[in-house]
């Protein structure tokens, strides 16, 4: 991360604290609603972050690190522009969901917990997206989409490659 | 008169395009000149025929499923907004689908019917009832009737609800919490799902009544990270139950004070386990404490708690406002009441089916679940999530009751079914299993942390034939050890589906005819 960005992400993350801090208590409890806040607002929790919230929650860093790193969920570096997660539980499995992940590594051109060549793209796996009667799921960004199918998933795809594009245009547009 | 039309908001009608489908509708609708009111209603819980589209009639709601948004224009020219029901699509009146008149909806009565954000439309419903009772009657008169409901965990265990809350009732604390077990991260389970998103406010009665009945004056929902539709309609009602003074400092003018706030999980399968839970609402990792002491005498901040299972709680409106006899009337031997089947996996039709306990699992899976998906016949199925053990057709006709699945060394669970066709290889799924555990094990006790890794191992020479009589000794071993030596469910019943793969189906373990694989 830049000087500038880091400064602004613990900016952030300074809001985040104050702004908990206002409607309670900050006890060791709002770790985990805080986390969530900052990964909410920049999409990760910076490393660089881990000595303040020790401070301010006046635990070892260690502990604030262990939480961090406990939890599937959070992540210590920024995503990837889109993030796939397909899910690898048993009903899923039940209705082809192995092949569905043959065919979405084939499509990304990466393995599960790796990005896309171009790094557009991060592939995960989950387990369980409460969708097991319409099987198999997955989930891109924050939509889950259900009875999958590889004709499905290369629509799918094709679409957020399409918004990528338009994305990057703007931004280009806008510089 | 403008037609009413129900798309439902549940998440899994949305994974399924039913936003696009409302779009479609009211674009369809205004483009024609034709008045419509849309209502956002929950699911019926028959997912196989997501999208399921309702439409009034003054006969009742007409059914259309599974509909897709470019269905719409052709739904409108055969009139299905003025109750037509000749489209391809109708279904006649949704509640005389066979699939859910023949159920017995307690629990799940509401959902798909009400707007499950309005508050109006779940008084409307018998919402409340319960909340009203209860509030004339002492604590323990509360518990008293819970525990002569029959009313168990329905997380999975099982333990009587009246019974622990009766411990929390009578232990000394200074601040006493009821939480709610929302974790529901087992596959082939979504009935806690529907629940929050389509019945938010049965959930919030049930835990303010918990709250009544032990003295305790706060309360948290934990709900895991993957179901953001569940979290938003749960905060969402809880703004409108404080609002109308059915929650706060004054609850129903009882002069008792609940509260009520939604924490959000981090993706940990393991905060599912209730200490873990606990761990996890403190801010610390979740990882799984040592019992004794009980959560009911030292739980959430080493105050006593009450924690149940969404499912729990939602049952106790019910029991409150019918009285514990009509509950109790339900039901076989010690398991009263009713229990929502969740079909799922490689079945037809697929969803939740609330009935009476003692309904056989042949009947489940032939009379609603309408065999596989597949059309292939069905191998196996795994009952109470991925913990449960897996049965071959020769168990089907097995009631679903806890005793009788405990005796065929099984869990009912939570309910949870997920179907494999005959392409399943359950050698490979008892290896998911060992790996789900490695992936998802706290790592506090060492039969779970190490002994999933060198299940894994274990399960891959048995696969590749290496040493193979002496490795599934190994094996049975090895799963004795964490069966007896875990610290929780994790550990200790991972050779549930383990074992029942192997024991049988072992054929699919490389059984030849003289094997000795069952030593």
């Amino acid at each position: 991360m830049n000087p500038a960005d880091s400064a602004s992400a613990m900016r952030a993350i300074g809001e985040i604290l104050e702004l908990h801090a206002q409607q309670t208590v900050l006890g060791q409890d709002l770790l985990l609603p805080v986390l969530h806040a900052i990964q909410d607002r920049l999409g990760y929790i910076p490393p660089d972050a881990v000595e303040g919230l020790a401070q301010r929650f006046n635990v070892s860093r260690a502990e604030v690190h262990g939480v961090i790193t406990f939890y599937h969920y959070f992540r210590s570096a920024p995503p990837a522009r889109c993030t796939v997660q397909i899910c690898r539980a048993e009903a899923c499995q039940s209705m082809g969901g192995d092949a569905l992940l043959a065919h979405v590594r084939q499509a990304l051109g990466c393995d599960l917990h790796a990005h896309s060549a171009n790094g557009d793209f991060a592939l995960e796996a989950v387990y369980c997206l409460g969708h097991c009667a319409t099987a198999p799921a997955i989930m891109i960004n924050d939509a889950v989409h259900a009875r999958v199918t590889p004709v499905r998933f290369d629509k799918l795809v094709a679409t957020q490659v399409a918004n990528l594009a338009t994305a990057t245009d703007n931004t280009r547009e806008a510089a | 008169m403008s037609a009413r039309i129900y798309v439902p908001a549940d998440s899994t009608a949305l994974a399924l395009g039913a936003d696009e489908l409302a779009a479609a509708i009211v674009l369809e609708a205004a483009q024609r000149g034709i008045a419509i009111e849309l209502v956002r209603n929950g699911t019926r819980g028959m997912l196989y025929l997501e999208p399921l589209v309702e439409v009034d009639t003054p006969a009742g709601r007409i059914g259309f499923g599974t509909v897709d948004a470019s269905d719409v224009g052709a739904l409108f020219d055969a009139g299905f907004h003025n109750g037509a029901s000749t489209h391809r699509l109708a279904l006649g009146l949704v509640e005389q689908i066979p699939y859910l008149a023949r159920q017995q909806r307690l629990t799940f009565a509401r959902c798909g019917i009400t707007d499950p954000l309005s508050l109006p439309d779940y008084l409307a419903h018998g919402g409340y009832r319960g909340l009203r009772q209860a509030v004339t009657m002492t604590g323990a008169d509360i518990v008293a009737a819970v525990t002569a409901s029959g009313l168990r965990g329905r997380g999975g265990a099982a333990f009587p609800t009246g019974i622990k809350w009766n411990t929390v009732l009578r232990a000394p604390g200074a601040q006493k919490y009821i939480v709610c077990n929302a974790d529901e991260g087992d596959s082939g389970t979504f009935a806690d799902r529907i629940i929050m998103e389509s019945d938010p406010f049965v959930l919030i009665e049930g835990m303010t009544i918990a709250g009544l009945a032990v003295g305790a004056t706060r309360g948290f929902i934990y709900v895991r990270s993957e179901y953001p539709h569940a979290i938003a309609a749960l905060n969402h009602a809880i703004q409108s139950a404080t609002r109308a003074g059915l929650l706060g400092l004054d609850v129903a003018g009882s002069g008792r004070a609940f509260a009520l706030e939604v924490r959000k999980g981090a993706g940990a399968y393991i905060c599912g386990e209730e200490t873990a839970l606990l761990e996890s609402i403190e801010g610390k990792r979740g990882v799984v404490r040592a019992k004794p002491p009980l959560p009911a005498l030292a739980g959430l901040f080493g105050q006593p708690t009450v924690i149940n299972n969404v499912l729990s709680l939602a049952s106790v409106p019910i029991i409150l406002d019918k009285g514990a006899q009509f509950y109790q009337d339900f039901g076989m031997g010690r398991s009263r009441g009713t229990l929502p089947v969740q079909l799922a996996g490689n079945i037809k039709n697929g969803g939740l089916i609330e009935l009476a306990f003692g309904v056989t699992l042949r009947e489940i899976l032939v009379d609603y679940g309408g065999g596989s998906a597949s059309g292939r016949p069905i191998k196996a199925v795994q009952v109470g999530g991925p913990l449960g053990a897996y049965l071959p057709p020769s168990q089907w006709d097995t009631p679903l009751d806890y005793e009788a699945f405990a005796a065929l060394w099984a869990v009912l669970g939570h309910g949870g079914i997920v179907v494999h066709d005959d392409s399943a290889d359950m050698a490979h799924l008892a290896r998911y299993a060992m790996e789900f555990c490695a992936v998802e094990s706290c790592g506090k006790c060492t039969p779970c942390r190490i002994g999933s890794t060198r299940g894994v191992e274990v399960i891959d020479k048995i696969r590749a034939g290496t040493e193979r009589p002496q490795q599934v000794i190994l094996l049975r071993s090895l799963c004795d050890t964490m069966l007896n030596g875990s610290l929780c469910a994790m550990g200790g019943m991972t050779p549930y589906p383990v074992l029942s793969a192997l024991n049988h189906f072992p054929q699919d373990f490389g059984q030849v005819a003289g094997d000795a694989i069952a030593a």
